[in-house]
């Protein structure tokens, strides 16, 4: 298995600042806005971008966990059944702002599933998606991300791998692997 | 793991705890589902469900179709007294007749010991036991087992003592296997005539005294006595049932401690538990219906997805 670093900690960091910037960009204070991480790597992320916005903004900034388990479209189609994660959502997104966040964009079925799982909890304003790695030319469905913190060419033999310090790692890294 | 050991859940027996573990956890997902303002997921969408009920039941049976329903599954009813069970049909004819409508799974609930087992060998869909006769309701022992570990946090180490008709009940004998398998130490308590003569071979403890069993346990699962089962006279008559082994409110505040009080319905009011006790601050009887439906959906999903 062989291994490319795509962003190491320091340049990841500066990825995650711009992206902040970015999203401050068009939300302004917050008032209408909310988080929702993807379980379960994009939790990490959805964090860490709410600590950094947090560095900036002065209303707290509403965070939720939203699993999509039970409403992927590969069910009865894999050996085993997907495992579900917490699904977490103290507030109503109704009429809100959502930033949904997940660390790598691939095939875009889980952010299909995503904005399926989203609807019970109310009809949000708007949705906008950000996530850290885009794997270019790779999608099966018509989903483009808002934010993206690295675009990276890749091929269906690579995996990206994004480990996060306390995770099992002992820094925020991106790696690209390849499979073989 | 995301996976179960098995194809079907005919007993508990024939579970493993890692099986047991990985239906707890899906099933807390699926709670929080239940809890939802839109309460349904898509996960069963493709898939069509016969509940198959040759016995009464209304708890289970809407238990079932309801997490079928919040499943997206497509549900047909069967129950045996509108069917051709009468006309004389076998088991296994009016079974593949349903099969042929092209139907994935079966919910069955049966008079007879072993039902399930017989058709899991002779038919491909999943097979869900409902409860065999006097032998194993697995889904009900499942439930109990969750809201124990909701309500105290673990199974294991506590002390649960099984009080009521033993000798009738299918929720006794898989909540002992289902108990023992998640580290619980199970007592059952009933008259003489109501335990099974070896019971104490299965590892219980055996108590007569249904005053030194509430005092002994951390939960007492109370269970209903089965007359409709009962050809003989096992006790003279249900008031001196009552009298030795209904348990009301005052002999729960008697107590030393808090226990947890739980019953699998339908509970009859003023025979085993007086009303008061029923409806106690120690009682988690409606807890555990709700928690039913969600342990249904989570034996469901991964039931139905590991084809």
């Amino acid at each position: 298995m062989r291994k490319k670093i795509i962003l190491d900690s320091h340049q990841l960091d500066i990825t995650l600042s711009r992206l902040c910037q970015q999203v401050i960009e068009n939300h302004n204070d917050f008032q209408n806005t909310v988080i929702l991480g993807l379980q379960p790597r994009g939790v990490f992320l959805a964090h860490l971008i709410q600590q950094k916005l947090a560095q900036q903004i002065k209303n707290p900034i509403s965070l939720g966990y939203l699993d999509v388990t039970f409403h992927r479209d590969d069910f009865r189609r894999r050996d085993t059944p997907a495992k579900a994660s917490e699904t977490k959502i103290d507030f109503i997104i109704e009429e809100r702002n959502v930033l949904l966040i997940d660390d790598v964009l691939y095939t875009g079925r889980t952010v299909r599933a995503a904005l399926d799982a989203m609807i019970a909890f109310g009809r949000p304003a708007k949705v906008e998606l950000l996530v850290l790695v885009d794997r270019k030319h790779t999608r099966d469905l018509p989903i483009a991300a808002d934010y993206v913190g690295a675009y990276v060419n890749t091929v269906d033999t690579q995996r990206v791998l994004v480990e996060w310090e306390g995770h099992g790692a002992k820094q925020n890294k991106v790696w690209l692997v390849n499979k073989d | 793991m995301s996976k179960l050991s098995q194809r079907h859940l005919l007993g508990i027996k024939n579970i493993t705890r890692e099986d047991i573990d990985l239906i707890f956890e899906t099933a807390e997902n699926f709670k929080e589902v239940i809890n939802r303002p839109i309460k349904k997921v898509p996960s069963l969408r493709d898939v069509t469900i016969a509940n198959i009920f040759f016995e009464n039941s209304t708890r289970t049976r809407l238990s079932f179709e309801l997490a079928q329903k919040r499943l997206s599954a497509d549900v047909i009813n069967f129950s045996a007294s509108t069917s051709s069970v009468k006309k004389g049909e076998t088991l296994l004819d009016t079974v593949n007749n349903i099969l042929a409508m092209k139907v994935e799974m079966i919910v069955m609930r049966h008079a007879s010991v072993g039902a399930p087992h017989f058709l899991s060998r002779h038919i491909k869909a999943n097979i869900v036991n409902a409860g065999d006769g006097t032998h194993e309701h697995p889904t009900q022992a499942l439930l109990d087992c969750f809201s124990i570990r909701e309500k105290l946090g673990a199974v294991a180490g506590k002390k649960v003592a099984i009080i009521g008709d033993i000798l009738h009940s299918r929720v006794a004998l898989s909540n002992i296997f289902a108990l023992q398998k998640l580290g619980a130490k199970v007592m059952v308590c009933g008259p003489p005539t109501l335990l099974p003569r070896f019971i104490g071979q299965l590892g219980v403890q055996v108590e007569l005294d249904v005053k030194k069993a509430l005092a002994w346990c951390d939960v007492a699962n109370v269970l209903r006595i089965q007359l409709e089962r009962q050809q003989l006279k096992y006790f003279p008559s249900l008031r001196e049932y009552t009298l030795y082994y209904g348990i009301d409110k005052k002999m729960l505040d008697g107590l030393k401690k808090q226990i947890v009080l739980m019953h699998p319905g339908p509970i009859n009011r003023g025979v085993e538990l007086s009303s008061d006790a029923a409806d106690s601050h120690h009682s988690v009887i409606l807890d555990q219906v709700e928690n039913g439906v969600a342990i249904r959906m989570a034996v469901l999903y991964l039931l139905a997805g590991a084809n």
